[in-house]
This record gives structure tokens, sequence and C-alpha cells, in this order.
């Protein structure tokens, strides 16, 4: 009698996802028909503040999934466009080259741009957040200084004409009709990657990065592929501007343009497309009804900026989102459906047990886990107790590659798991939670569920881009995995509330509900019943013994003994870093130095 | 011809240093790098040009009134733009609302002052040719600087609050000492600094807006080559560097050069972020 509820439930939130995802799509479409229709009514002028806006959106589209989405925070953004702007002009001019078509041109300077949004963007990878906003800062310093020195080739400080495009784009409404229709594709590749995998799995990186790499999200791979797409973008946008302009000088591309981007996607909202779009349009046009404070402009977006930054950090996209203001009901209880975990795990293959051999690390002096041996097997609850710094999360982070051992191997079936690698845990199907759940507070709880699954997505990044139907294929499948993941812990009806709203009991869950989409052969918990009522305690130790039952093993470190001795095949008691004790349960409690120890008589 | 690159290259890498000085000064109360490091050394040259070429102040006036902009722009650093931030969650803010204030005034100067470089009055008359005193006024100020900085530090009072701060905040905290008012001291301090180091520059930097972004970044490379909040450090990698440009300067002509500051710096921080000098872990799990 379950399972029929149940599906009514999946195909509910389905119902809720289509809505909600038509709904927004509206802003879009009517951005799209009164911009198509635009140079009908805007008149002359106003098409060219148009086109101005469609070529900055160009570059900021891109840009936003690096500042917006990955949280980089790339400030000198504009020494793309610049470099796009010139070489564009510089090969259709024939400066250095035979003269090329435009087109040819433009796609040159998107794959230059590709290679250069690498080259700025990859120091994020090893740099401070402060550091590589001040490399960036260098960069477009650079640039600029480059253009005006590089006489022969850019024509220094006089400039050189920018290019212009065959018919039926050479008119000024046909370059319109050029940049608004890349926009729309930029709006269109950039609203799908918000909405794939890796769009999670960018905003995982910036709000919860030790959990994303849990989940197997390789930071490098992903940031890789954001910056060749970004650079490119900027690079073409590069390209269009020199169009809209018809001569460039380096004076063009001040750092002011640069802030102007970033304030922009501020102002609209991390992790928002519609946000930074309706920023790009509204500091456009902006400047056009107020001409006396033009030059005030940059101190005006300063200022802009700062207050954002003071007052509200969300941006427009939060105080457009209406859904997330209704209150929530407020005695939900989480009542988990084991039943469905079945559905959920599908019989993880056995490969044999998780052992640690003769592990040691010390913090300087101190010996956090010295020599010890433990063995966790499948379908059984495996609990790890002991007082405070006798090293049991030490031996979690460990087995889940957080720490490196100096000391001993971890070993899973046959073969030993690299040391330090934990983005490659979860691909071994070693799933975990973390001691204070690691959450994006700003996505929804399904979204939250499924950066758990990124690594079952089969698409690459080009195909979400294009929205091919691998990628759709694997949305589909996430969703319906994390719908069904959420009910397993009970909570789906709360799906769609962004997961900062909720209480802490319910992130526990989530976070359960998160490492369940890896399907795992090994789930760790870190001290999950912390927070937890009693009555809660209690049902997620029947859980915990279900997911279990499914196959998986499970490590549990905990502080309550209840739990413990309620739920655990086994317990191992450590104290200073060693092995004090290890049995069933009753043979803890009766351990004559763990009642002494630790749990007290 | 090799002096000179090499008294110019020590006086300018001097600037740096002080700009460094300046980053860290702040960095150590707060935990905060501020973008407006840059913008005090820019402060100091226009602040200078301004009151003694344009309004006629006595050379002493001038440089004092100069030096207290400094610190005031330092304390307005920390009041509008570290402090309302320093409790958020999302420590990357101070990024943003430090990047704001800096613009702010840099437009403000590039407004009300203008968007050329005017000259900075010459100070006194002493020295002429290689040994100009534009080359080793920023060398007594980083000098001066440097010595201050210690006496301060080692014998007073307030200097080892300032150093029981950087070291621990909680700590400090529950000894009982007032955090909030020694964060706004040491970045009136970090004001004072700035202030100084485009004083002593101004007149190889002259008194211009564009100063305050350069001296952001090449300020910048100091602290980070030489280890985060660590004065020597920084002076010895201001040094190094104001060679290097010069040098370059001199071999492959200015924009070249900056390239090639540019250029190895990155190569540097990617193959030691944590700098040349010191080191830093942090748990995060």
């Amino acid at each position: 009698m379950e399972m029929p509820a149940a599906q009514l439930h999946l195909s509910r939130a389905k119902v809720l996802g289509w809505m909600s995802l038509s709904g927004a799509t509206l802003p879009f479409l009517l951005l799209l028909v009164v911009g198509a229709a635009f140079p009908f009514f805007g008149g002359s002028y106003w098409s060219l503040i148009a086109t101005r806006a469609c070529v900055y959106w160009v570059l900021v589209s891109g840009l936003n999934l690096v500042v917006g989405f990955a949280g980089q925070i790339a400030i000198g953004w504009v020494a793309l466009l610049t470099l796009g702007a010139y070489t564009t002009s510089v090969l259709v001019a024939g400066n250095a080259t035979p003269p090329l078509p435009p087109y040819l041109a433009l796609a040159i300077a998107g794959a230059v741009g590709a290679a250069f949004g690498l080259i700025v963007g990859l120091p994020a990878l090893r740099l401070r957040t402060f550091y590589f906003a001040i490399t960036t800062l260098g960069f477009a310093t650079i640039v600029t200084q480059v253009a005006l020195a590089w006489q022969s080739v850019t024509g220094g400080g006089v400039g050189v004409a920018g290019p212009i495009f065959p018919e039926p784009f050479s008119s000024p409404t046909g370059l319109y009709y050029f940049c608004f229709g890349l926009a729309a594709i930029c709006t269109w590749m950039t609203a799908n990657v918000a909405a794939s995998r890796f769009g999670r799995a960018l905003i995982a990186i910036r709000d919860a990065e030790v959990a994303a790499e849990a989940c197997g999200i390789v930071k490098a791979a992903l940031l890789t592929a954001v910056f060749l797409f970004s650079g490119a973008v900027a690079a073409v946008a590069g390209g269009l501007f020199a169009a809209l302009q018809s001569y460039i000088t380096p004076d063009a591309f001040t750092l002011d343009l640069s802030v102007l981007f970033f304030i922009a996607i501020l102002i609209g909202g991390r992790s928002s497309i519609l946000g930074p779009l309706l920023g790009i349009i509204l500091l456009t046009v902006l400047p056009e009804f107020a001409a006396p404070l033009v030059a005030w402009s940059t101190f005006l977006y300063a200022a802009l900026l700062l207050a954002i930054v003071l007052a509200i950090p969300g941006g427009i996209a939060e105080l457009l989102d209406f859904r997330n203001r209704r209150p929530l009901e407020s005695d939900r209880a989480i009542i988990p459906r084991p039943e469905l975990l079945a559905r959920l795990l599908d019989a993880p293959t056995r490969l044999g047990a998780l052992t640690l051999e003769q592990v040691s690390l010390s913090f300087g002096g101190v010996h956090a886990i010295d020599g010890l041996d433990l063995e966790i097997r499948p379908s059984r609850v495996h609990g790890l107790i002991g007082p405070n710094g006798s090293g049991k999360t030490t031996t979690l982070n460990v087995i889940s590659g957080y720490y490196a051992q100096q000391r001993g191997a971890v070993r899973f079936g046959g073969t030993t798991l690299p040391v330090f690698a934990r983005e490659r845990r979860a691909h071994m199907r070693i799933a975990r939670t973390f001691q204070t759940p690691r959450i994006v507070g700003s996505a929804s709880v399904l979204q939250n569920v499924m950066i758990g699954g990124t690594i079952d997505g089969k698409g690459t990044f080009v195909e979400s881009l294009l929205s091919l139907p691998r990628h759709r294929r694997d949305e589909a499948k996430l969703r319906d995995t994390a719908t069904l993941a959420l009910a397993a812990v009970g909570l789906e009806r709360l799906a769609a509330v962004r997961a900062d709203r909720l209480q802490h009991s319910e992130l526990r869950f989530i976070e359960i509900a998160r490492a369940l989409m890896l399907r795992p052969a090994y789930l760790l918990l870190d001290e999950p019943a912390a927070g937890l009522s009693a009555e809660e305690i209690k049902r997620l130790g029947a859980f915990l013994l279900a997911i279990a039952e499914a196959g998986t093993g499970v490590l549990v470190v905990e502080h309550h003994p209840d739990l413990i001795f309620d739920i655990c095949h086994h317990v191992t008691v450590l104290n200073l870093g060693k092995k004090l004790a290890s049995g069933t349960p009753a043979e803890i409690r009766s351990h004559r130095e763990v009642v002494n120890a630790y749990l007290g008589g | 011809m090799v002096e000179s690159i090499v008294l110019s290259g020590l006086a300018i890498g001097c600037i740096y240093a002080l700009i460094g000085i300046t980053y860290n000064v702040m960095f150590s109360a707060s935990r905060v790098f501020s973008f407006t490091a840059g913008t005090l050394g820019m402060a100091g040259g226009v602040l200078g040009s301004l009151f003694i070429a344009q309004m006629g102040l006595p050379f002493a006036a001038g440089f004092l009134l100069a030096l207290a902009g400094g610190a005031g722009l330092g304390i307005v650093t920390e009041i509008v733009a570290v402090r309302p931030v320093l409790k958020s969650l999302d420590q990357h803010l101070y990024v943003l609302s430090t990047l704001a204030l800096a613009l702010m005034v840099q437009q403000f100067t590039a407004i009300k002052w203008g968007t050329d470089a005017r000259p900075f009055p010459r100070l006194f008359d002493l020295a002429h040719g290689d040994f100009d005193q534009r080359f080793w006024l920023p060398m007594a100020a980083c000098a001066a600087v440097i010595v201050g900085l210690e006496l301060l530090y080692r014998r007073t009072l307030i200097g080892r609050a300032f150093l029981a701060i950087a070291e621990d905040t909680y700590a400090a905290r529950a000894l009982g000492l007032p955090e909030r008012s020694l964060r706004m001291t040491s970045f009136a301090l970090a004001g004072v600094i700035g202030a100084l180091a485009g004083f002593a520059g101004g007149e190889m930097l002259l008194a211009f807006f564009g100063n305050a972004p350069m001296l952001t970044f090449y300020g910048f490379i100091p602290v980070a080559l030489g280890g985060m909040g660590n004065n020597r450090g920084a002076v010895v990698a201001g040094l190094l560097l104001g060679l290097f440009q010069q040098a370059a300067n001199f071999l492959v002509g200015g924009i070249f050069a900056s390239v090639a500051v540019f250029t190895v710096f990155i190569i540097v921080l990617l193959i030691r972020p944590e700098g040349l000098v010191g080191a830093s872990l942090q748990r995060r799990v």
C-alpha cells in the first residue's frame, strides 16, 4: 500500500517542478518579445543603447557563471573584452595577417578568449580570494598597456577601426539583431547550465566546497570548462563591441567597464540568470536618465555595490523570490520511509570490507590516531565512540580522504584507497555526512540532494550548454532519484524550499539523502544525532538500520550511547587515538575500562 | 646607468614595501585585505600636492594634514567597509566592500582633482643628479616606518596589544582588550603609513588618481611574496620588486616590464601560494 503513495508524491513533485519552470521562463519570454520588437518602437538612439546592453550581456552571461555561480571574484574581466575587440578588429583590418572575413575573425577571437579565460582563471584553483581578485585586476591593466604599446598591430593610442559585419547585419538595426540574437543564445545556454548538474556543482563549490568534494565534484575540471566558456563569450562580446563602437582605442576599455559588469551580477543576485540580466539592462539604461550625473557614474556604481554588499547580499533575485517568503508549517515531523530504500539503493555491488590497517596520523606532536585497525562490513552498522579528541572524526576524515595518514593503509575490497584523493571516494561509492551540515543555503532542498548525484550524469558540459538529449535524460533521472531520496528521508514536501530556511534536524536528514544519491557501498556519518530530539534519534536509528539491511555498510561516529547501542552490530571505542575496546554492544557495555573512561558507572 | 637603475629601483621598491606594510597593518588587525591600500598611497600624493602646491601651506603643515587625511581615510575604511562585514558568514564580502570604497575614493579624486597627473612640490633642495632627493625620500620614509613600527610593537603597551590582536583575536578579547578601538587605531595607523608612502614618493609618482589601482596591485606583490602580515618580508620583497621592475624597464621597455613583473608574480604565486616566506595550512573539516 506504500508504493502508490510514493508514486503520487513523485508525480506531484514533477508537476510542481514543471509549473515552476514555466513560471521561471515567463520573464525571459517577455524580454525576448520586447527585444525582438524593439527597433520598431524604440527609435534609433535607444536601439543603440539596447545594442550596447546586448553586447554587455553576452559578456556578463559568461562572467555570471564565474562570479555568480562559482563565486570567483574575477574583477578584471574587461581584459577579455579588450582582447576580443582587438583580435577581431586587427584580423579584419589585416594589420598583422591578410584581412579575414568578420565572422571568421569573431570565431578566432572567441577561441583566443577561451584560451586567455583559462590562463586568467586557473590561478583561482591555487590562490585565495583576494589574491585571485588582484591577479585579474593586474591582467586587466596589462592588456590595456600592451594594446597601447604594440603600435604596429593595434595602432597604439590612435586605435584601429572595428569590423563591419556583412549584410544583413551592417546597418545599425542589423547589428542590433545580430547582438540580440547572440545575447538570447547566451541566455539560453547559461540558463541550461544553471539548471544542470554543472550549475549545481558550481554553487556547491562556492558555498559548501568540502561537501562538493565528498560528492566527487572535481573543482579543477569544472572551473576549466567555465573559464573556457566565459572567456570565449567575453571575447565575442569584444568583437561586437568593436563593431558597435566602429573605432576602438585603449581608452575605451577602462576598469570602470569591468566594475559595471561585476556590479550587474551582484545587483542581480548570485546563482541567478534573470537577476544579472535585469541588472545589466538597468545599469546600461540608467545613465541615460541621469545625464548630469554621467561623470559620477562609476562613483555611483561603486556606492551601489557597497550598499548591496551591506544591505541586500541576495540582490534582485532574492527580492523577486516570492515563493520563499510564504511561511512554512511550524510543526513539521520528519517521518522517514525506509521501505523506499530498496528502490534507491539497488543492492550495491559487494566489494568486500572497508579496512584500516595500522593507520597513524599525528598533528605536530599530538597522535590523533595511533596504529588503528578497523574493519567495516557491508550490511552492518559499525559504531565509533570515544571521548572528545579520541580520534573519531579524524578516522572518518582519513577514510574519506580529507586527511593523509602518515602510516598504514585504508583498503576497500582488495584495493588500497589513494591517500588524500577526496573527490575519488564518491566514485568508489563511499559517501559521508558532516558534523555541521554542509548545505548550499541558497539552493532548494531538492537541488541540494541532486548535488549528491553529480557524478552519475553522463552528458558533458557542452551537452548541457546546448540542452542535448543526454543532458535532459541526466536531469530527469537525477530529479527522480533525488525526489525518491527525499521521500525516503521523509522531506519530499520541502523539496522546493530554500535549504537555509530549514531546521537543523532537517538539514541532517538532507545530508543523508544527498549521501544516498551515490547509492553508497559505505556510508560514513559524523555525529548524525547531534541536535536531534529523542523521537528523531529513534527514527534516525531505524532508518540507518534499514540502510544497512539494503546492503550498505554504515559507520556512525556518535556521542549518544543510546543510538549506538540500539542500532550497531559492532562498536569500537577509541581513546587517545588508540582502540580501547571493540565488540558487540553488549560486550562494550560491560567492558570495565570503557565504563570507567567514557560511559560512566 | 647601473646606479640610477639601482637607486630608482630601491626608491620605488620602498614605496611598494610601504604599501605592503599598509596592507599588513590592516590585515593584522582584522584578517582583511583591503583594496584601499593603494588608494591611501594615492591620497598621500594628491593631498600633499593640494595642501602645499595648491593652497601654499608650509611644508610641515601640508605634511601633517596629508597624513591626517590618510588616517581619516583609514578610519572610514574600517567603519564603512570592514566592520559591517566582519561578522558575516560569507567571508569574501570584504573583497567587494573594500573594492567599492576604493573605487569611490578614486573616482571622487578623478572628478574633483582631475584625471591628469599634476606635479608634486619639491620639498627641499638638497641633492640632485643620481642621488636626487626623490630617490632617497621614499627610502628614508621606509626606514622610519620600519624603525617606528618595531619600537611601537616591542616597546609600547598599545603595540603589544596590536600584536595580541593579530595573534589571536578571541584570546585578546577574552583578556579584555578593546578589540574594536584597537582595530580602528590600526586602520588609522595604516592610513598614515599609506599616505606617507604616497607623500614621500610624490616626486616620482606625481599627484595622480591612477596611482591608486597601480599601487594597490604593486603594493600587494610584497605582501603575497613576503608572507601575509610579515613586514620584513614585505620590505625585502618590495625592494626586489622595485629593482626587478626598473631593470626590466631598462632592458625591455616600460610596458613589457609590467608584463614581466606580472608574469613572474603569477608564476611565483602558483608555485608557492603562501609566499616565499611562511606557510599556513587551514583545517577545513
